[in-house]
């Protein structure tokens, strides 16, 4: 089935991506991170990002989520183009819309779990508990330990439930498990698809592991900063169900 | 409930308490001299103004011989004069029952009727002299409480060589001896100088001046040129014997107070900023230090959608955090010394009261200084926090680079072990660190040795102006000019070796547009007792045809030597005559001119009259010598040179030697907090470096050695520059308490180098073993398994 390019009231796109390119110059030397992406990605979709290292991953998803900026071409959340935005707005738009994973837990030593997800709730506009989010990840009775006293995946879990406390509009996350063992990763990706099929939220996941595509509506595949191919899941599986 | 980052802050300053505290204490410090100093200066301010106005001291005063009492209207005359107040007053010799040596004093008249219209008296007990008994009289308080006299008791004056029982009815404080200055001494020493205030008529009585005055005292009216004033009265007064008005600010209390408030200003002003900047660098080491470790942090609250204002704001409050602890400390060290230093200053100041307050703009001013250094020091690393982008911050930091440079070129690795060899690096890899670093323990050097070198200052100064210049056993003045014939009953004296003329002649000392009033002094051809002398304390030949300037005066006059400066004699008949400049002598106190004696005499053209004379005595009759001149006719007082080197060694001691020790503290302070955070900063930057090592194997000695090498370097590197600054830092000094009253050699011995740099070497070697002791407790698997 074909899906509109625009977005349609049946169909709105949550993200719009045209000739996106990103190069980075340091010194002399010019990497082309990104060559054109040409994207949509539609309200509510769980979507896979997959690709050899290098290939542009991570960069889409920093200018998408307002992180870093795009050398030319346009992108869009929403109505609001985001490669417009200056840098009060960007602010804005991260504060108010997106949440943020990534590879390396990132949460502050000096803070405990549920100090780390305030941080968060603090400056959100309409954000849950910072208790209940804890405890939509499974991490109720970890929540005044600091990172050092907890374990890989339960940090993980723990930015799990700081990026999704806000109730973001859109959920980044850039290989979640890339520093977990495949047991443990499990569990941070059901925590993930629970919380956004729960809310309902838009989620892009970047991993290395193909298998987990099935737990995608959408699979983006990457080579070269461009985007390969785009196939789509009839359902999205548990990814308890998936064997990796 | 504070904000989840206020709590993060709170936390990572816990962490880091070692630190904070030092920089805390450094801050401290500089905080703590400015509000002591300030306060101080305030406090002293306020009270001389209240006291100044209230007991309305006196604007303009004139000495002069004898001038009858209607000459006062004459006076008031004159355009700008507001009041006049006439007066007798004079040199008094006073014995206290049960003191066996006679004390220097001074009487001076006071209306029977109450209270003068001009330098009233703060009545502090018993009552004011009732004009019925001649005999009664006041007493100025410190002298009194320090020689134990009450109201009631009795006391003799010898006034103009008549002997005269005098009962005390009252003690009092005068604005004109907030300062209470003996002639001859350099420092007030309560007991050995005594004022007394007499009934008019009974002061005339004793003077010989009945119907007549010999002082007066003005108050100008608002806006009236003081200087155009006193040339009037200097005109009106030339016939009567005035030997020249002069305003307040040449007042001698007023002047020793203005000066010692100058010294205020001075600590106040030199030695905060020092402490400030070297606390603006530790704060942007460990600031910087932090930034560079939270760089994923900074770059995850950006991500989260916390502003860049929001993220520069909450490093600007570690900064605000940690200068606010020591302006909080310093302050109230600083207000607590400055009520110590303000009591201790009672003890030469004489107020009626001491208001000593400490006033919310110097404590707001502290803070907002502190603050600004703070910020300033650390506004380029708190900009890197703001300006990192959100994306780079995500980024694992690059590793260090480092370049095969100088130390490659200069061949170093063939002759250093790999050991040495990573020190050298780092300390290249980081040169404004390591140079400022360097500056810091530099300045803790260069506090100590201008700290420390006051002592030997004023040694010199003793040595020069009491031993070398000043030779004689006793001085002695006389009541009014006398024959040189009085030289021979002097020397008659059994036990009197030597005894040299003296004889000082006010004048007027014109050069150009600048004039200064002083006191020439005729120094005798053979200068045994009394020359003048060079800054090493070589004598200088005497004056000869010329004259002799102080180098302080011959600065202010502009003269050197060559130039013939214009004498205007403010006595007798008042000669004026261009003298040629022959000899700039050094001095370190006061302002001062000398004359070959004859020549003064021949200059003055009516004699040798002798206003005082030079003794030499042998040393075990000096106190019958002392008496013996006492008790004689015409002699207004005897200064013995031992009482006078004597109160100032203790006065020096006591508060020289206090303020010394101050700072030598505060520059320990600066030079445990510079090694201390500088090691800090380096462990902690270099903690998994250094636990790999201990993993290839490297022993905890090789490990500390890495480490703590580079700061020994540094160390070593700083204790010659902190000479060098040091010796500026002590011409700072000599050139902020250079004033007309008194000035500093700048002297500084190789013992004060030493000790200087002993002091911080110290405070290094106990700031490293600290360090030391932290990486032998290294623990290597949670250092390596953590992530940066
Ligand atoms: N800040 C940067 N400076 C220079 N090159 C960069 C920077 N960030 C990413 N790159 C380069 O851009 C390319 C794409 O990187 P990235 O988006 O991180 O790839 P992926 O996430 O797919 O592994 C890589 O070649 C990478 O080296
Ligand atoms: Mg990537």
């Amino acid at each position: 089935m074909p899906m509109p390019v625009e977005g349609t009231p049946e169909f709105p796109m949550i993200f719009r991506t045209r000739d996106l390119t990103k190069v980075y110059r340091t010194g002399e030397t010019e990497v082309h991170a990104l060559r054109g992406v040409d994207l949509n990605v539609a309200e509510g979709t769980m979507a896979v990002l997959l690709g050899p290292s290098g290939s542009g991953k991570s960069t889409l998803l920093n200018i998408l989520g307002g992180l870093d900026t795009a050398t030319s071409g346009r992108a869009f959340f929403r109505q609001r183009e985001i490669t417009a935005m200056a840098e009060a707005d960007l602010t804005r738009y991260r504060r108010e819309m997106v949440g943020f994973v990534f590879q390396f837990y990132n949460l502050m030593p000096s803070l405990t779990a549920r100090e780390n997800v305030d941080l968060v709730t603090e400056i959100a506009s309409r954000p849950m508990a910072s208790d209940a989010a804890l405890e939509l990840v499974g991490l109720g009775a970890r929540m005044d330990h600091f990172p050092a006293q907890l374990s890989g995946g339960e940090q993980q879990r723990v930015a799990i439930a700081r990026a999704i406390a806000k109730q973001p509009d859109v959920l980044l996350c850039d290989e979640p498990t890339g520093a977990l063992d495949s047991a443990t990763g499990v569990v941070v990706l059901e925590a993930l698809d629970t919380v956004t099929r729960e809310l309902g939220t838009t989620a892009m996941l970047i991993t290395h592991n193909a298998v987990l595509a099935e737990m995608a509506d959408m699979v983006i595949r990457f080579a070269d900063g461009r985007v390969q191919e785009v196939t789509r899941n009839a359902t999205r599986r548990r990814p308890r169900e998936l064997s990796w | 409930m504070p904000s989840v980052l206020d709590r993060k802050l709170l936390r990572d300053i816990r962490a880091i308490r070692g630190q904070a505290l030092a920089i805390a204490l450094v801050i401290a410090a500089g905080v703590a001299l400015f509000v002591m100093a300030l306060g101080t200066l305030r406090a002293l301010e306020g009270t001389l103004e209240a006291y100044y106005a209230e007991y309305r001291f006196a604007d303009v005063f004139a000495p002069l011989v004898r001038a009858p009492d209607r000459l006062a209207r004459d006076i008031a005359a004159i355009p700008g004069v507001a009041v006049v107040q006439t007066r007798v007053s004079g040199p008094a010799t006073l014995t206290v029952p049960g003191r066996p040596a006679p004390i220097a004093g001074r009487v001076t008249s006071v209306p029977v009727s109450g209270q003068p219209d001009l330098n009233r008296l703060y009545l502090a007990s018993g009552r004011w002299p009732s004009a019925d008994n001649p005999d009664e009289v006041l007493v100025d308080q410190p002298f009194a409480r320090a020689v134990g006299l009450r109201p009631g008791d009795g006391l003799t004056a010898i006034v103009d060589g008549k002997r005269r029982r005098l009962r005390i009815v009252g003690l009092a404080l005068s604005p004109e001896y907030i300062y209470a200055l003996a002639p001859g001494q350099l420092v007030p020493d309560a007991g050995s100088f005594g004022v007394v205030w007499m009934g008019r008529k009974a002061a005339a009585a004793a003077f010989d001046l009945e119907g007549a005055f010999n002082d007066v005292a003005l108050r100008t009216a608002r806006g009236a040129r003081v200087e155009s004033m006193i040339a009037r009265l200097d005109d009106l007064l030339a016939r009567y014997g005035g030997t020249g008005a002069y305003a307040r600010k040449d007042h001698s209390s007023h002047a020793f107070i203005r000066n010692e408030l100058d010294g205020l200003v001075a600590t106040g002003s030199v030695a905060p900023p020092i402490f400030l900047a070297v606390a603006a660098f530790l704060l942007n080491m460990v600031v910087a230090r932090t930034i560079d470790r939270e760089r994923q942090q900074i770059g995850l609250l950006k991500a989260f959608g916390y502003t860049d204002i929001a993220v520069g704001w909450h490093y600007v409050k570690l900064v605000i955090a940690l200068t606010l602890a020591g302006v909080a400390l310093g302050e109230v060290v600083g207000a607590w010394l400055g009520k110590e230093l303000a009591e201790l200053y009672t003890e030469y100041f004489h107020f009626p009261i001491l208001r000593y307050e400490l006033t919310a703009d110097v404590l707001v001013g502290a803070a907002a200084v502190s603050l600004l250094a703070g910020l300033l020091g650390t506004a380029f690393s708190v900009r890197r926090a703001v300006k990192l982008p959100p994306a780079v911050a995500m980024r694992p930091p690059e590793p260090p680079r480092y370049h095969r440079g100088l130390l490659d070129r200069l061949r170093i690795n063939a002759l250093a072990d790999p050991a040495t060899r990573m020190v050298l690096r780092n300390l290249v890899r980081r040169p404004l660190r390591a140079g400022l670093t360097t500056l810091g323990l530099a300045t803790a050097v260069a506090l100590l040795v201008g700290s420390l070198f006051m002592r030997e200052s004023i040694q010199r100064l003793i040595d020069i102006e009491l031993t070398l210049a000043q030779r004689q056993d006793l001085f002695v003045t006389f009541t009014d000019a006398t024959e040189p014939a009085a030289m021979h009953e002097l020397r008659a004296l059994p036990g009197v070796l030597r005894v040299q003329p003296v004889r000082t002649v006010p004048a007027k000392l014109r050069f150009g547009p600048v004039e200064r009033r002083v006191s020439v002094q005729g120094l005798s051809q053979d200068g045994a007792l009394h020359r003048v002398v060079t800054s090493d304390g070589r004598p200088l030949p005497p004056p000869g045809v010329g004259i002799a300037l102080s180098d302080k005066l011959a600065r202010i006059l502009g003269a050197g030597r060559g130039d013939s400066v214009t004498v205007a004699v403010l006595e007798g008949r008042r000669p004026v005559r261009r003298i040629p400049v022959t000899v700039v002598a050094q001095q370190y106190v006061g302002l001062a001119a000398y004359m070959d004696l004859d020549r003064l005499n021949r200059l003055m053209g009516e004699g040798a009259n002798l206003s005082g004379a030079d003794l030499q005595v042998d040393a075990r009759r000096l106190e019958e010598v002392y008496d013996a001149l006492l008790e004689r006719p015409r002699v207004a007082g005897v200064t013995r040179r031992s009482e006078v080197l004597g109160g100032l060694r203790r006065t020096l001691d006591r508060n020289l030697m206090l303020m010394i020790l101050f700072f030598v503290g505060f520059a320990g302070v600066i030079a445990i907090g510079v090694v201390y955070n500088s090691a800090h900063v380096a462990l902690a930057e270099r903690t998994r470096e250094l636990a790999s090592l201990r993993v290839l194997g490297f022993t905890r000695g090789e490990v500390s050695y890495i480490l703590l090498g580079e700061l020994a370097v540094l160390t070593l590197a700083a204790l010659p520059l902190g000479c060098i600054l040091g010796h500026g830092l002590a011409w700072a000094m000599v050139r902020a308490y250079d004033t007309e009253l008194f000035r500093m050699p700048l002297v500084i011995e190789a013992d004060t180098y030493a000790w200087s740099m002993l002091t911080v070497l110290l405070a290094a070697i106990a700031s490293g073993w600290l360090v030391r002791r932290r990486i032998d407790h290294l623990d290597l698997i949670a250092v390596l398994k953590s992530r940066e």
